[in-house]
Parts: C-alpha cells; sequence; structure tokens
C-alpha cells in the first residue's frame, strides 16, 4: 500500500526520527514481552506493537509543552513524548527508578515534566481529565493543546459522551485521538457499537472530526498537524479516529484466539515501520546501511533500557507509604 | 469581636475570602454560577468573580469531577460543588480511581489539590435516593481527605484549609444545617485539617460526632447535666485522617464513649471510632463503647418513619444513660 501522498512538509531529519521513533516503540514494546515471559515484569502489558505510526504521528507534531493523556496501552505514547525508554522500562520492572518510581506499573507511567498526564487504567477514565487540563489552559489563556488517546471500547462509557459533551460546549483545546485497533479486549466493534463506523459518535456533538489510515505515519502527521493548528489556533476541540491493528493480544497474556492468523497477516502487510523503510529508501536515498545503522542504534538503547532496570534497586520499604497525601 | 451568621454565610465567605486570595481558584458545579447553587452556597459569587471562574456545567457528575482533576493536575485548585453525595455515586469512578491515586500512581509527581463539595442529610422527606450518608464511603479511601464541619466557624475554617490542601477533599456539608447559625471569628482564620475538637467538658462520659449529630449530642448533653452527667463531647470534624489521639485521650478521661453517627451502622464511621477507642483505650474503658446510628433501611420517604430512621437527641440520652448504669 503507499503511502499518503497528502502530507506536512517535513525535513529529512524530521522524518528519519520518526521513523526512529516508531522503531524504537516496537523494539521497546518486543523486548518487553520477551522480559514479561522471562517474569521480570508483572501485571497486566499492553502492547502497542502496529499502532506506533498514531502515538508518532500525533506527538511529533506537538510542542515539548503541550499535554498527552493516555489510557493503559501507553508505552509508545510516553516514549514519544520524551521519557527516555529506560525510566519506563525500570518502571515495567517496578523498581525505584521507574518514571512512577516503580509505584504505577505499565499502566500508569507517567512523566510531569515531559507533559505526559498518565497512563489510566480505567476504560475512558482519561477523558473527563482531558476537560479538566483544556479548562485550565484556556483559563490561563496559554496556547497549548491537550492530545487524549483512547481506545475504541471507549467510546462506549459514559465518561466519553460527558467529556466530549462538555469539551465541545466550552470551546477547549483537546484533541481527542480514538485509536481504533477493532477490538476490545476480545470483542470486536461490531458486537459492541450499534454504529461500526465509530467516528459517528462524534457527530452529535458537532465536534470537527477526521478518520485516518492508522498505519501511515506521514498520513497521521499530516492529520496532527491540522487538528493542533486549529485547536491552537481556534481554542476548539477536535476528534481524530485512527484506524489501526494491534499485532499482540489485548495484553501479553493474551494469545488473541478471537482473531484468524489470515487477519493479523493481512495487517502486517500494512506495517507502519516497514511502509516508512521504503519512503525513506524511495524518497530521501536512505541505503540500507543507514537503516542498519538506525536498528543498531534503537538495539543498542533499548539493551540499555533493560540494563538499566535490571540493575536498579527496588523501591525501599519506606517508598510504600510515600506520596499517599501531599 | 464576632459575627453571628449561617452554615451557608460561612461556607460563602470562605470560598469568597479565598478567590480573592488567589486566582487559580474556580468553582464549578451543576447550577452554581447563575442559579447560585442548589443550597444557594455559591451565591454572588458570579457577580463578583465572573463566569470564567464560577462555571456551571452540565449535568454529568463523572466529568464534572474529571474536569476538576484534570485541572488540579496542571495548576488551577478547583472547587467543585457535587449538589449532594448522593450524586457522587456517578462520579465514584474519577473520585476513587483518579483523583485519589494519581499522586501515589506518579511516584508523587502530581499534585490534585480539589475539594469537592457535596451536601447529605436526611430529615428532608427526599425519600431513599437524595436522603445518603457516604463519608465513610470516602473515609476509606488512602489519598483522600474527608472533612464534615458540624458548625458554622469549622465551616468556614475548614473549607479554607480544604481549598489550601494538595490533596483532594471530600468536603461534606448537611443540607439540615445549611440555615444554623453561629459565631463565626472576624477576619482570617484557618481551621486546621485532622483535627478532631473538644467541643465540650466533661468527665463522665465522651460523645463522639460529627456534622448534625453533634448539634444533638450538644443538646443531648444540656439536658444529661440536668440528669447529673457530665458528658465531654468531641467534635471528629475531618473523618479522614482521623485525629485519635484527641478521641482516645478524652475516653481515657471519661471511661465511656457513645459514637453518634447520621450513616449506617455497619462498616460506618462508628465502627472506625470505635476499635481506634479499643485500640488506643480499651484498659480504661469502664463499659463498652456504644453507638446510635442511623437504621439500617434505604431512608423511607413517610415523615414518621424517617424520623424514626435518624438518630435524635433521646436516643443519644438512653445510650449514655445505658452506659452510665442509670438507664
Amino acid at each position: 500500500m503507499a503511502i499518503s501522498e497528502k502530507r506536512a512538509i517535513l525535513t529529512k531529519n524530521e522524518l528519519i526520527s520518526m521513523y526512529k521513533e516508531m522503531l524504537l516503540i516496537r523494539t521497546f514494546e518486543e523486548k518487553a514481552a520477551e522480559m514479561y515471559t522471562r517474569g521480570k515484569i508483572g501485571g497486566f502489558l499492553h502492547l502497542y506493537s502496529g499502532q506506533e505510526a498514531v502515538a508518532v504521528g500525533f506527538i511529533s507534531a506537538l510542542r515539548p509543552d503541550d499535554y498527552v493523556i493516555g489510557a493503559y496501552r501507553e508505552h509508545g505514547q510516553c516514549i514519544a513524548k520524551g521519557t527516555d525508554p529506560k525510566y519506563v522500562m525500570a518502571e515495567l520492572f517496578g523498581k525505584v527508578t521507574g518514571i512512577s518510581k516503580g509505584k504505577g506499573g505499565s499502566m500508569h507511567l507517567f512523566d510531569i515534566e515531559k507533559g505526559f498526564l498518565g497512563g489510566h487504567g480505567i476504560v475512558g477514565g482519561g477523558m473527563p481529565l482531558a476537560v479538566g487540563v483544556g479548562l485550565a489552559i484556556k483559563y490561563k489563556k496559554e496556547d497549548k493543546v491537550c492530545i487524549c488517546f483512547f481506545g475504541d471500547g471507549a467510546v462506549n462509557e459514559g465518561a466519553f459522551h460527558e467529556a466530549m459533551n462538555m469539551v465541545a460546549l466550552w470551546k477547549l483545546p483537546v484533541i481527542y485521538v480514538l485509536e481504533n485497533n477493532l477490538y476490545g479486549m476480545g470483542t470486536p466493534i461490531y458486537r459492541a457499537s450499534s454504529i461500526p463506523d465509530l467516528i459517528r459518535r462524534a457527530s452529535c456533538y458537532d465536534i470537527e472530526r477526521e478518520q485516518v489510515d492508522g498505519m501511515d505515519v506521514l498520513a497521521v502527521r499530516d492529520t496532527a498537524e491540522r487538528s493542533i493548528r486549529l485547536a491552537r489556533e481556534h481554542s476548539e476541540p477536535r476528534f481524530i479516529e485512527a484506524i489501526t491493528y494491534r499485532y499482540r493480544g489485548h495484553s501479553v497474556a493474551d494469545p488473541g484466539q478471537y482473531r484468524t492468523k489470515e487477519e493479523v497477516e493481512e495487517w502486517r502487510k500494512r506495517d507502519p515501520i516497514v511502509r516508512m523503510e521504503k519512503y525513506l529508501k524511495d524518497n530521501l536515498f536512505i541505503t540500507d546501511d543507514d537503516l542498519i545503522a538506525i536498528r543498531d542504534e534503537v538495539n543498542a538503547k533499548v539493551q540499555e533500557a533493560v540494563d538499566f532496570a535490571e540493575s536498579s534497586p527496588f523501591p525501599p520499604p519506606d517508598a510504600l507509604y510515600e506520596d499517599v497525601y501531599a | 469581636m464576632a459575627q453571628t451568621i449561617t452554615y451557608r454565610e460561612a461556607l460563602n465567605q470562605a470560598l469568597r475570602e479565598e478567590m480573592r486570595r488567589d486566582s487559580n481558584i474556580l468553582v464549578l458545579g451543576e447550577d452554581v454560577a447563575a442559579y447560585g447553587g442548589a443550597f444557594k452556597v455559591t451565591e454572588g459569587l458570579l457577580q463578583e468573580f465572573g463566569p470564567e471562574r464560577v462555571i456551571d456545567t452540565p449535568i454529568s457528575e463523572e466529568a464534572i469531577a474529571g474536569t476538576g482533576i484534570g485541572a488540579a493536575m496542571v495548576g488551577l485548585r478547583p472547587v467543585v460543588e457535587m449538589m449532594t453525595i448522593n450524586f457522587t455515586t456517578l462520579a465514584m469512578d474519577q473520585i476513587v480511581n483518579h483523583a485519589v491515586k494519581l499522586r501515589y500512581m506518579s511516584g508523587g509527581q502530581i499534585k490534585i489539590p480539589l475539594v469537592i463539595r457535596a451536601a447529605q442529610a436526611a430529615g428532608l422527606q427526599l425519600g431513599a435516593q437524595h436522603s445518603q450518608n457516604l463519608e465513610s464511603w470516602y473515609a476509606h479511601v488512602p489519598g483522600l481527605k474527608v472533612v464534615a464541619p458540624s458548625v458554622p466557624a469549622d465551616a468556614k475554617g475548614l473549607l479554607k484549609s480544604a481549598i489550601r490542601d494538595g490533596n483532594p477533599v471530600m468536603f461534606i456539608e448537611h443540607e439540615a444545617l445549611y440555615n444554623a447559625k453561629g459565631n463565626v471569628p472576624d477576619g482570617e482564620y484557618l481551621t486546621p485539617l485532622a483535627k478532631a475538637e473538644v467541643k465540650r467538658q466533661g468527665k463522665d462520659v465522651t460523645i463522639i460526632s460529627y456534622l448534625r449529630t453533634l448539634i444533638l449530642a450538644m443538646k443531648a448533653a444540656e439536658h444529661l447535666a440536668d440528669l447529673g452527667i457530665d458528658a465531654e463531647v468531641v467534635d471528629v470534624r475531618t473523618l479522614r485522617p482521623l485525629d485519635t489521639e484527641t478521641i482516645v485521650g478524652s475516653v481515657r478521661k471519661t471511661h465511656r464513649a457513645v459514637i453518634v453517627e447520621e450513616d449506617w451502622k455497619s462498616v460506618g464511621m462508628g465502627a472506625e471510632i470505635s476499635a481506634r477507642i479499643l485500640e488506643g483505650a480499651f484498659d480504661y474503658l469502664d463499659a463498652p463503647v456504644m453507638r446510635v446510628a442511623l437504621a439500617e433501611v434505604p431512608m423511607p420517604y413517610s415523615k414518621p418513619l424517617e424520623q424514626l430512621a435518624v438518630p435524635s437527641q433521646d436516643d443519644i440520652v438512653m445510650a449514655v444513660r445505658q452506659i452510665m448504669g442509670k438507664a
């Protein structure tokens, strides 16, 4: 499948860095899966493999002082927002050096300094928070924006509708990004939603909306630039549905038997990283050697993250009672 | 000098004074602006502070709570009015899963300086869905502070402290107390959170309560004095963190304890306070700890039944006489 022609004007460095970021997230996630099977990581581990273009396409178009709120499949979003993967890996390991000091785990990554406002484990739970962030931005007369990522399962939550109504009513600079990976845990959309065309869910709130191929990072980036600019300049919400796919099950513990091998294979043919590789080679004369060098760099970074997590201490007993109250 | 004002006016003064002091404080909720609040606590705030700081919301409890939390995450200090505590059931996810846990789960990166105001009470013939006392639900959760003032002076001082606190605070008001008058000091003052107060000194028995039943306890204590029983009355004021020291200290002095609460006895605040007394003053007790609480039923509408369900002054007097062996 060809990559989108309709796109923002990006420099060679920007394009390479988007590629590198996607590869970093993929490599990180595959390594995390390995660490999970080796018992280094506990709890749920919801991997992002397949969806990288959504986080990278959107977040690469943000300013560092903009905000991002994620749900529980948020490792990629956190890394894309600028958190060093070693602090994410250490968090997955439950180590004190983790981004949430080992108190949050996979579903609760936070990096306030980088504007990453979590990691929320309740489906749809982050959506009302984004209303508050948008309200604060508008009240303080800042020109920041807040992107709130959520999955297709969230559109059936009351929080979705309450938040969409308020954000539209108050004209807040929030971009709600629906990462439609076609399944809410193991239930396909058509068995959970009265309308399978989820973008229509935004229509009754009169929010400007757009659908994008979430497997095409340049198309996502283009949509991101446009929606972020409009949200920033006009203080208005946007609703984007990115059609994407997760290669793995809902979490690492889920073999994903509700999907056929053929379906997964079909989607893998649209892999955002492979497509971007081809684009870089065809259009920017990036060579195989260049790509190998990038891969080596990414692999080293992920290995460094694992080594850091491995060698970091667990939180001390005193930490149990720390940060319950301010 | 002091002024005599109502509980409602005291709360209104607290909001006004704090909003004048700090422009990061916003008030939001259903009908808080143009209408002046369901119980008129926010009356006049819109006129003084404008619609950017006093914000009417749709009837969307979950999103109202979430909006408050999100705004607090990035530096504002919202005061959210949930109208009545009955409606906070719709916002439980945002309060319990988000407001309360973000600080801990983020390894201390986030502060949620958020006040959620909610009125509660039985006694107004509103039926079971509008007459609940849910303080023990919220007092159960670490990371939340739960405040419950009984008199205007504390209503004002505690609300100001709650607004300045760096944590999410569930600030519970009593619907039947809004018109109650009391002396409030002139000028700036704060009532500390997490501190109970001995509202009446006594030596024979400690009555422990908060909100409206505290007022009943004070009246019961006067009545008991006529009967020759000298009751000490402790106003808990903050239900979480609970000031065990003041409660236990009083019981160690009087050797007897009666806890009066308007929530259900099972797994209610009284159960917790009773356990703290047993842990801290078992050897000092001359009688088992007694509890006076709400009948274990959804609140009935019919007036005589409703009155029967709610603790009365007589119930308190009877409990004290029983514990004193003078029933």
